[in-house]
């Protein structure tokens, strides 16, 4: 019941203020323009593949802009102290804001729903591909915006608590470049680390389990170290 | 209502506060009296759960504050010093979210959300945009969220600070008509605010508690008394009874009797007199030697001090800031 209060007030927040319109803008913004380049390049495929990979790239980006604010003004406000001392759960307060911040990020993404309308009506595409396609994107997402908020819980500063988000998921999407240098195991492990290696999968129509779990590990522990990461404000 | 047991709190190796105890009973209002920085803001933390105590143990309402944080927690509302309000809320939206995130169900919200509008005297801004009101109103929108679930004990951090000397009045008047429901907690640096509101007085200095005492008692115990330590070389018994029969001398003792050292006598003066001159030329009179005289400071007179010359400051400063 906190959890939904909680979600319910932050997800009303994201219409009454500017930052959810334009992270959904520049990202309908940035995917059309790729969407355009993709399907007007020569020998072009009518399927998704281009739209998952450009999205998920701009989610790097967008999905920490979308969660700075959560946890950070509520620090800066002095509002978590509030919080934290209503009868409210630590985890409560974390996972209704991740909630929260999860609408949005879906609603965004649902409008790029309109390329893949425009997709059947002057193509074939194929609807396997363009399912998984979504669905990777959305756990791609899950997994960002858990990442995001651990960097808003670190700071009560909401460009250094974006900044830290973005930093984490460069890591965890590029990894897989240095599987490229290095050989063997180390070489499988890394690319196992990697978030665009999974994401990859998704986009050319594969739902691997064991993708679907690393994006749902991956949104866990980061949720877990948020909350973590806001119990420990308490001992500072 | 309130129990604290011995809280002490570091913040790194920093002792914010040192083995804090206290007592609250049902329906008390207690002050919290020291000068900025004594560690009030942070006992309150403790209490209020925001902050687990280093060592020692605190309960509210029965439920202790760590172990059964949940339960004390439905029975406290706090009001931080910082006052945190969501700026972009209207008054009522954030009443509404605060009574939510306390457990209160949809229609009682309404019913109190009514009531304490009308308590806070906040009812011709009902729909306003927090963010845009002044910061007399935001304390009155700090305190209507800390009541709107009938919590039993209050906690109120410097509830006056920072408002104009009109509004200083009517919030003090309004604490005072809380009391009757709540146990209530307020802390200021102010000394005739604690003698106005309430009833009891923990006074911190440097994280301990230097005295607990009805207002009025502790301004008797303070208010322009004199100690002063002397050594005399004479007959005890004679210089005893000599300094005790200077005019304004309330009490004298003899303290540390160590052999080979000067006997050594406390003198404690009657309110507003000053004694030291007339000591020294008694002794001196007497025809024995005066080796040491020397006013004590009383740790809490100096505080005392501290606090009633801060009150004319910002009743100075604000009178100003007004005009």
């Amino acid at each position: 019941m906190n959890t939904f209060n909680i979600a319910w007030k932050e997800t009303k927040s994201y219409f009454g203020t500017p930052a959810a319109y334009i992270v959904g803008a520049m990202f309908l913004g940035l995917t059309g323009v790729f969407f355009v380049a993709d399907v007007t390049a020569p020998f072009a495929e009518a399927g998704v593949r281009g739209i998952v990979e450009w999205a998920s790239f701009f989610i790097i980006f967008l999905a920490p802009l979308l969660t700075m604010r959560l946890l950070a003004e509520e620090q800066k406000l002095g509002t978590l102290e509030l919080l934290l001392t209503s009868p409210v759960r630590d985890w409560e307060v974390v996972l209704g804001k991740y909630i929260a911040s999860f609408l949005i990020l879906a609603a965004i993404v649902a409008v790029t729903l309109y390329y893949v309308v425009l997709l059947y009506s002057f193509g074939d595409p194929d609807t396997g591909p363009v399912l998984s396609g979504y669905l990777g994107l959305l756990l791609y997402g899950a997994a960002a915006l858990a990442i995001g908020l651990l960097g808003s819980s670190l700071s009560s500063n909401q460009i250094v608590a974006a900044v830290v988000g973005i930093a984490i998921l460069l890591m965890l999407s590029f990894v897989n470049l240095i599987a490229e240098i290095v050989t063997g195991i180390a070489s499988e492990v890394f690319n196992g680390m990697s978030m665009n290696e999974h994401i990859a999968d998704f986009s050319r129509g594969v739902i691997d389990t064991s993708s679907v779990v690393f994006f749902l590990s991956l949104t866990a522990v980061f949720l877990f170290l948020t909350i973590r990461s806001l119990e420990t404000r308490r001992w500072r | 209502m309130i129990e604290v047991n011995n809280v002490t709190k570091y913040f790194g190796n920093f002792p914010a506060i040192t083995d804090i105890s206290f007592r609250v009973e049902p329906g008390e209002i207690v002050g919290f009296l020291g000068p900025n920085g004594a560690g009030k803001s942070t006992t309150m933390k403790v209490i209020t759960g925001f902050l687990p105590p280093t060592e020692g143990s605190a309960s509210v309402a029965g439920y202790d504050i760590v172990t059964e944080s949940l339960d004390a927690r439905r029975h406290i509302g706090y009001l931080p010093e910082t006052v945190p309000l969501y700026t972009e809320m209207n008054v009522r939206e954030y009443l509404e979210y605060m009574g939510k995130i306390r457990g209160m169900d949809a229609a009682r919200i309404r019913t109190r959300i009514d009531d304490v509008v009308e308590i806070c005297h906040l009812e011709d801004y009902y729909t306003s945009i927090i963010g845009k009101l002044s910061k007399g109103f935001r304390q009155r929108v700090g305190i209507a969220q800390s009541i709107i679930h009938e919590p039993d004990v209050l906690v109120l951090d410097e509830p006056t600070i920072g408002i104009d000397p009109i509004q200083v009045v009517e919030t003090r008047q309004l604490i005072k008509d809380l009391g009757g429901e709540h146990t209530l907690i307020v802390s200021t640096h102010i000394l005739p605010e604690v003698s106005q509101i309430c009833e009891r007085v923990i006074v911190i200095h440097e994280g301990q508690i230097v005295a607990i005492d009805e207002p009025d008692n502790l301004a008797r115990r303070l208010l322009g008394r004199e100690r002063v330590d002397l050594q005399v070389k004479g007959p005890q018994q004679e210089v005893l009874a000599v300094l005790s029969e200077v005019p304004g001398v309330q009490t004298a003792n003899r303290v540390n009797i160590q052999r080979g050292e000067l006997p050594q006598y406390r003198v404690e003066s009657e309110s507003g007199v000053e004694i030291r001159a007339a000591l020294a030329q008694k002794v001196v009179e007497s025809g024995w030697e005066l080796h040491r005289l020397e006013a004590v400071t009383m740790s809490l007179e100096e505080i005392f001090l501290r606090l009633t010359t801060e009150e004319e400051d910002i009743v100075y400063g604000s009178a100003e800031n007004a005009a």
